[in-house]
């Protein structure tokens, strides 16, 4: 149904008050413009009185533009990097427009400092909120062309049929392009209310639509920040300290200045001592050498000349600003190395930590049980690997600054740049450009700021790139965890007691309130972080990412004592967090994440699987939405090999289907190859791996034959996808691996055949 | 500094640089052709594939001055419009994620289907596992090549 009545459901607020979320008005040529606050919509009635909208005027920050030619354009304020944003976004606008899908193009905003301190008030509802703000401006674009339709045949609007960018009064035989329509509706009252459709009556989302950016991504062309090209442009590159824990004496500089094609040698900082840090301001070195010549080979070429004297840090505390909160974050002097972290950890699980739940008594439930099982988990720190290396251009213009490049968090990075460099932050402009991968890693953009100041010095436009070893060793790693677990099953094999302690560098990755707690009557879970000067932050689904491996080993582990089906063992202890939750602050909803479970083993024929089949499964929750894998594996040559991966999401409505599957086939991968080979150590604090040849990537030959994704159908609004698939593929595979080789996982990487500890 | 004549996609260019000068930042410095990328510099994760003659070779490795009379190809000059079957495979299957890898990757697998009309699976990762894709579109990149094999 497409009228302007039928089969409407909920209806969307566009404004509180006197604050707008959308403005319509005509556009040059005759079209009709759209502005309106992108994730700050109101998501219903109720929703401004529960102080989610912020009290000031909104920026009207993204539009939608429906030129008199007919063409669409919509506006993407976020930055791609692969998750296909450009095209679900967009799909989302379509439906409600009930526009043709052919003449919509989508265009990457820039960054706009105020605009997004906004976006950022959304916290962990962004995706939820862009999804109610692109669902009313749809729909009020669309209610705009009826009306002025309605208005110019002087027929009802109600009898109007608006469908594929086309509006229809049958009865009267009236026809009109959105386009011809377009300047008329730009004079129409915008609307306080609009209809949104009811989902089940969705003609786009939920289906798949091609990439809008194929074309250029299949032709090479200049998207990236590494592509940035500008007069009179040099190229600049950093040498950093060999190791963590290291800073920058002095250098051959005035050599160096000599060579080929060389502009400036200099030692720099990033970051003054007495800057107040932010949150994404993590950087082991933010003392480094910069040189900056004509041409990329020639500054290549330089660096392989500079003959640096390096001098080590002593232990130091800093402040930081933690969104807001003043926190003190210690870095210890010293080189340090993999193989003494794991003592470290050991001595800091066996000491006092932080209690950070407690149901029941486990102590008493452990001594009176009938069987114990304590297990430790650990694994390594990981380099995120973008392909597209760190990099960013920079252009000092009079009192304000142009930069350009890949970056995932521009609004902590801009106050940053600010401080350092002294200038007002309306003065910065920030350019986003298609990310080559971004995994959490261009959350920290140091190398932006770097770029600014080494321009700065140089007063020429400058583009700053790393060297693959400059990225691989100058991470911030996915931290290295260790996590024990203690269970007690009773008599009857069920279990009553369960205790989880999370230690890692320097972040342990504890959620005190996911499953299992809520399905065990004693349960506790404690935690402690353990300074370190390796530098380490975010990686796709961070914490999540490890917690899954562990819990999910423990739990199959279990359930061979308990002689238990796996996914069974697991659905019974859903159903008690369903039924009779233990404690009420559990953040999971029990039926969403069992329905994920049966839907994975319904597609995987995990009952019918023949007795010889390796299977493994799991299933874990993060980011709004659940996640389950089963995977089967097979002895392949010399490693173990996975066969088939089966994936069930509940990510609430689909937007683009090919795209959802494309994501979790990629999340299946990086899995398997991060849990397989991923692994980074420190040897007295020099990072053991710079470049491809040692840090091992999976690749073709290594996927698995099929990997067959699923979702739950349902008409929850679209949480995230990017994240969820990935951290249950660990523990799936772990759990595989053991069927094949007899030998329980509890060292990452697993290709590297630990013995257990 | 001493001057080369190369040919890449089919036009003669002058290029003046060190002997020692990868072909990757010639074709990116000198000749802005940036579709092929810079990813590990030491030929590990095929970002940097062009066509020399023909055959998948890794840019970032390969000095301007073996290039001689050799015919280059890059991404720029795979097709007209980008109608290379393995292009329109691309495209068909939706294989790209963050799409930075994907020069490199269509190269090796144009490289690929012009030695081998119709190349098995063994012959395919035989080809393509010098091409690291981070996102992990691997899957994707096998069936855009066996679309593309027949047509």
């Amino acid at each position: 149904m497409n009228s302007a009545t039928g089969n409407l459901a909920n209806k969307i607020k566009t404004s509180l008050g006197r604050r707008r979320f959308l403005q319509a008005s005509a556009a040059a040529g005759g079209g009709l413009m759209i502005n309106f606050s992108w994730g700050v919509a109101p998501t219903g009635a109720g929703d401004a009185a529960a102080g989610m909208v912020p009290d000031q005027p909104f920026e009207l920050n993204a539009y939608l533009l429906i030129a008199s030619s007919g063409e669409i354009t919509a506006m993407v304020p976020n930055p791609e990097f692969g998750q296909n944003l450009m095209t679900s976004m967009p799909m989302i606008l379509a439906e409600e427009l009930d526009a043709d899908w052919q003449s919509i193009t989508a265009k990457q905003a820039n960054y706009d400092a105020r605009a997004y301190e906004r976006q950022f008030t959304g916290g962990s509802q962004s995706i939820r909120r862009a999804w109610q703000s692109l669902r009313m401006a749809g729909a009020s674009a669309r209610h705009m062309l009826i009306q002025a339709a309605a208005q110019q045949w002087q027929v009802p609007a109600s009898e109007i049929i608006a469908k594929n960018s086309t509006l229809t009064h049958t009865k009267n035989d009236k026809q009109s392009s959105y386009g011809a329509m377009a300047a008329a509706a730009s004079q129409m009252p915008t609307p306080d209310e609009v209809s949104l459709k009811d989902k089940s009556s969705f003609e786009l989302i939920g289906k798949s639509r091609h990439n809008q950016e194929g074309q250029k991504i299949v032709t090479g062309q200049p998207l990236f920040g590494i592509d940035y090209q500008a007069e009179g442009m040099k190229i600049a590159m950093i040498e950093h300290p060999p190791a963590f824990g290291q800073t920058v004496e002095s250098a051959n500089l005035d050599e160096i200045k000599k060579m080929p094609g060389i502009v400036d040698a200099f030692i720099f900082e990033s970051i003054s001592p007495e800057q107040q840090k932010n949150y994404f301001d993590t950087n082991a070195f933010p003392r480094l050498i910069a040189i900056v010549g004509e041409k990329t080979w020639q500054v290549m070429k330089a660096k392989k000349a500079l003959k640096p004297q390096w001098k080590n840090l002593p232990s130091r505390t800093e402040t930081m600003n933690a969104f807001g909160r003043e926190v003190s974050v210690t870095t210890p002097g010293g080189l340090e190395n993999t193989t003494d972290h794991r003592k470290k950890m050991d001595q800091a699980l066996a000491g006092e930590l932080n209690t950070l739940r407690e149901d029941g008594d486990v102590i008493s439930a452990f001594d009176s049980a009938a069987t114990v099982i304590e297990r430790t988990y650990r694994s390594p720190y990981l380099a995120h690997n973008t392909l597209e290396p760190m990099n960013f251009f920079a252009q000092i213009n009079g009192d304000g600054v142009h930069v350009a490049g890949p970056l995932q968090a521009p609004v902590f990075i801009q106050d940053t740049l600010a401080s350092r460099l002294g200038i007002a932050k309306k003065k910065i402009h920030i350019e986003f450009t298609r990310m080559g991968g971004g995994f959490g890693r261009r959350a920290y953009s140091h190398y932006l700021v770097e770029a600014a100041v080494i321009a700065k010095q140089v007063k020429a436009p400058v583009k700053l790139i790393y060297s693959r070893e400059d990225d691989m060793t100058m991470g911030i790693y996915r931290p290295s965890y260790t996590v024990r677990i203690k269970a007690a099953l009773d008599k009857d094999k069920k279990l009553v007691a369960y205790q989880v302690k999370g230690g890692g560098l320097s972040e342990h990755c504890v959620h005190e309130n996911r499953f299992p707690a809520g399905a065990v009557d004693n349960y506790l879970a404690e935690a402690k972080a353990i300074d370190s000067n390796i530098t380490t932050g975010a990686f796709r689904a961070p914490r999540s990412n490890f917690m899954a491996s562990a819990e999910q080993s423990f739990l199959d582990e279990l359930a061979e004592a308990a002689g238990v089906d796996p996914i069974d063992f697991r659905l019974a202890l859903l159903d008690r967090a369903k039924n009779n939750p233990v404690g009420d602050n559990n953040d999971y909803d029990p039926a969403r994440y069992a329905g994920v479970l049966k839907l994975v083993r319904e597609k995987s024929g995990w009952d019918a699987m023949p007795g010889t089949t390796h299977k493994g499964v799991a299933a874990y929750f993060c980011h709004n939405s659940y996640a389950a894998q089963v995977i089967t594996v097979k002895q392949g040559e010399g490693e173990p090999k996975v066969d088939k991966v089966y994936s069930a999401l509940d990510c609430g409505i689909v937007v683009n289907k090919d795209s959802a599957i494309n994501m979790v086939e990629g999340a299946v991968i990086d899995g398997i190859g991060n849990a397989l080979f991923g692994e980074m150590t420190f040897t007295d604090g020099v990072p053991d791996k710079k470049n491809f040849d040692r840090y091992r990537i999976i690749r073709i030959n290594e996927i698995p034959d099929n990997i067959d994704v699923h979702f739950v159908e349902n008409s929850i609004d679209p949480t995230g996808l990017g994240e969820p698939p990935f951290p249950p593929v660990f523990p799936a595979l772990a759990n595989a691996l053991y069927q094949l080789l007899g030998e329980r996982q509890y060292l990452q990487p697993y290709a590297k055949r630990h013995q257990a500890s | 500094m001493p001057t080369y004549t190369v040919t890449i996609n089919r036009q003669q260019r002058n290029i003046e640089a060190d002997a020692d000068t990868p072909l990757l930042w010639v074709l990116r410095d000198e000749l802005q052709l940036v579709g092929t990328k810079f990813g590990c510099g030491i030929a590990q994760c095929g970002a940097c594939t062009v066509h020399v003659n023909g055959s998948a070779v890794r840019s970032c490795s390969f000095p301007i001055s073996a290039i001689g009379e050799s015919k280059v190809t890059t991404i720029e000059g795979l097709s007209e419009d980008g109608d290379h079957p393995v292009q329109q495979a691309w495209l068909e299957h939706d294989v790209a994620q963050c799409g930075y890898c994907q020069a490199g990757q269509i190269m090796s697998a144009a490289a690929l289907l012009a030695q081998n009309a119709n190349p098995d699976d063994a012959a395919i990762n035989n080809a393509m596992s010098g091409n690291i894709c981070r996102c992990g579109t691997y899957g994707r990149i096998k069936s855009a090549i066996k679309t593309a094999a027949k047509s």
